[in-house]
């Protein structure tokens, strides 16, 4: 796993506009509602494909992503 | 789902600016709005000027911007922000001073305003979104809605015969001399929105530099008056606004000789 | 300090800046401009803030962000670019940041001319701004009066976290009379501004200065503070001048220098020994309503005399419930009575009591 991403579901409005920029197309909205009624978008990695590159959270009206990536072995 | 296991040498590369508020906003699903507000509490984060930033929310669907930035802020009559900065700047000269504005309140009932703080050459700077509509009123005409573009004020289409034709801001402002930066970005799509940041930071520099009047224009989105789902419309900003408001840096500082006020 | 020939519009403006006022923005307009004349050039001088701004509207908002700050700060106007300032005006009381504002009246409606006038009493006292606000009134009728008001505005305007206006006339403004200056007091230093001001989030959270209420019950909330502030204010900041009253059968009610003049006209009649006095209202608001009532007491008629089509005369009306018969002289349009058109009415008023004391 090289990187990842959270969503913070207080903050996704599921606009979506996060699963057309994603590389891999490994964001997509899920079909249960957040507390706020709105569908959140779920990172759906099973291969650990996600290598953090941001654009995700670049794109994000919501700032909702925290994105992380693995730091070189030490 | 996947839930990611954090291991210890995943660190986090991207998180919560700390100068945006906690707060969910209200604005729709897909807005721009949201992304213009993370690129100017990022900049606020990296220049390291939180604590002594003060902006100036206008009346619009920013209206609110007071609650979803952790700086500390005033809320200014439609169109009057860079009259209110003006206030604020020329009494805290050592604070970082900028508002944020929508088109119909910086081009339409505001328009004076932002010509003369510009004309000042006020060390402010102005954030800027163009989405070409009223927003927080339901979406009627604004100045810069794009001729045949429908709203509720302009049904049948805009039509410049009886409605007049969109204002350009960023290339009247260039025009004056007590600008000193003044470029238009666009929030359509990612490459585009990095690009959006550097200029909201070196509008941000300008005035650390004192420098003079230092402004961004954003092209934004509207989905709900639009339209247009969040997707089609950063589509429409590429292929109807982008033409119609072209993008680039219209005034930057000379580098030499030009001593800071 | 020594007395000096001022003009008014100049004696304000240095009356400010010896408060402590640290910033001023304005615009031209006659019968005012010397005020910010005077200002373009003490301003920079002592390092403070000054903007000619490009209209009233921008300058009102300018005084606004000024006091969001938390800074002493002013602006001075005359009735049509008064009437500009309104929407701002609200906003400031809407967020409780306080702001003075000097009113040179002329003539009106309209563009009307740059004769001296009181014409906007009701819109400065009564109307004006929207919502349920309250500016301070002060209402000078001398150079001196205009000086030492101004420098009360301040005080006011912090006191109470509200607009203080000086309301003057064009006469006022751009006469010339022995008067004396406040001593220089220092401006506060950026440190010592008021803990609610926008000063930068440091070591604190941060402050959001906003007239927006979006829930009824809390704009309601707010409205309430904003009536009790009123409440204490009219409990404690009525001003009123009162001459030759002992005794008076008559009593002129004259602000500003409508009651300037009428003393003059006063004197007169009483030289006829005709008993008649002045009540000058100096706070218009807060209205000098207990003192006026007792007043009414006493005497058996009063004689509103006003610059202006009749507009105080509401508020003696509403106060003495016209328990004794009330008359009215004014002129309007910018036109300034003489004290014999004064005289003439009083002499008018005496006679009418004589004739019903006859006829009784």
């Amino acid at each position: 796993m090289k990187g990842t991403v959270t969503v913070d579901e207080a903050l996704c409005k599921g606009c979506g506009l996060c699963t057309g920029v994603c590389p891999k197309g490994l964001l997509a909205l899920s079909t249960r509602f957040s507390t706020r009624g709105y569908h959140p978008v779920e990172l759906v990695d099973p291969d650990d494909l996600c290598t953090g590159c941001e654009l995700c959270s670049v794109i994000c009206p919501e700032a909702a992503f925290t994105v992380f990536r693995e730091r070189a072995a030490a | 789902m996947t839930v990611p296991t954090l291991t210890p040498r995943l660190t986090p590369v991207v998180s919560y600016p700390e100068a945006l508020a906690p707060t969910p906003t209200h604005y729709c699903p897909g807005c721009t709005h949201g992304i213009a507000h993370r690129l100017v509490a990022e900049v606020i984060d990296e220049l390291g000027i939180r604590e002594d930033t003060i902006g100036v929310a206008s009346v619009g669907c920013s209206v609110f911007a007071y609650n979803y930035f952790a700086v500390d802020f005033a809320q200014a009559p439609h169109g009057r922000a860079p009259a209110l900065a003006t206030g604020i700047k020329r009494t805290s000269p050592d604070k970082l001073v900028f508002t944020y504005q929508g088109d119909g309140d910086l081009a339409s009932i505001g328009s004076a305003e932002i010509l003369h703080a510009a004309a000042r050459g006020e060390n402010i700077t102005v954030v800027f979104l163009n989405n070409a509509i009223y927003g927080m009123t339901g979406g009627q005409m604004a100045p810069t809605t794009l001729p045949g573009q429908r709203t509720t004020s302009s049904p049948a289409g805009r039509d410049p015969a009886t409605q007049g034709y969109p204002l350009r801001m960023s290339e009247l402002l260039a025009q004056v001399d007590g600008a000193a930066y003044v470029a238009r970005r666009s929030l359509h799509d990612v490459a585009n929105i990095r690009r959006a940041k550097k200029a909201l930071r070196k509008a941000f520099e300008v005035q650390q530099q004192g420098l003079g009047f230092a402004m961004v224009e954003l092209l934004s989105s509207c989905p709900t008056n639009w339209g247009l789902s969040a997707q089609d419309s950063l589509e429409y900003i590429r292929d109807v606004m982008v033409p119609a408001y072209p993008l680039g840096e219209f005034k930057v500082p000379e580098t030499e000789g030009r001593e800071a006020r | 300090m020594a007395r000096a020939l001022l003009k008014g519009n100049v004696a304000f403006a240095e009356a400010a800046v010896r408060a402590g006022c640290e910033a001023y923005f304005g615009y031209p307009i006659t019968p005012q401009t010397e005020a910010l004349e005077h200002m373009a050039k003490r301003m920079p001088e002592l390092g403070r803030a000054f903007v000619q701004a490009e209209s009233e509207v921008a300058a009102i908002n300018m005084v606004y962000g000024a006091a969001t700050a938390g800074v002493r700060v002013m602006t001075s106007s005359s009735s049509p670019g008064v009437s500009l300032m309104m929407e701002g005006l609200s906003y400031i009381a809407g967020t409780r940041v306080p702001a003075v504002l000097v009113d040179v009246m002329r003539g009106g409606p309209g563009l009307g001319n740059i004769a001296p006038a009181q014409s906007d009493y009701a819109q400065m006292v009564r109307g004006g701004p929207h919502g349920d606000m309250k500016m301070i009134v002060l209402a000078p009728a001398t150079v001196q009066e205009l000086i030492d008001l101004t420098v009360e505005a301040f005080d006011l305007a912090e006191r109470y976290r509200c607009i203080t206006v000086v309301l003057a006339d064009g006469s006022l403004g751009q006469m010339m009379e022995p008067a004396e200056l406040p001593p220089m007091r220092t401006p506060r230093a950026a440190d010592e501004r008021p803990a609610w001001a926008l000063t930068g989030a440091r070591g604190r959270e941060p402050h959001a200065l906003t007239s927006i209420y979006l829930d009824p019950e809390q704009e309601e909330a707010y409205n309430l503070e904003l009536q009790a502030t009123y409440r204490a204010i009219e409990a404690a900041e009525v001003r009123y001048v009162e001459e030759r009253l002992e005794g008076a059968r008559i009593a002129v009610v004259a602000f500003g220098t409508a009651g300037r003049l009428s003393l003059t006209a006063i004197d007169a009649a009483r030289a006829e020994g005709i008993e008649v006095g002045l009540f000058r209202p100096v706070s218009l608001y807060p209205f000098p309503e207990e003192r006026l009532r007792q007043l009414a007491e006493r005497v058996d008629a009063l004689l509103v005399v006003e610059m202006n089509a009749g507009q105080m005369i509401d508020d003696v009306r509403r106060v003495t419930r016209e328990r004794v018969p009330i008359r009215f002289y004014g002129r309007t349009g910018g036109v300034v009575p003489m004290p014999e058109e004064v005289l003439e009415a009083i002499r008018g008023l005496h006679a009418e009591l004589v004739r019903e004391e006859a006829v009784a």
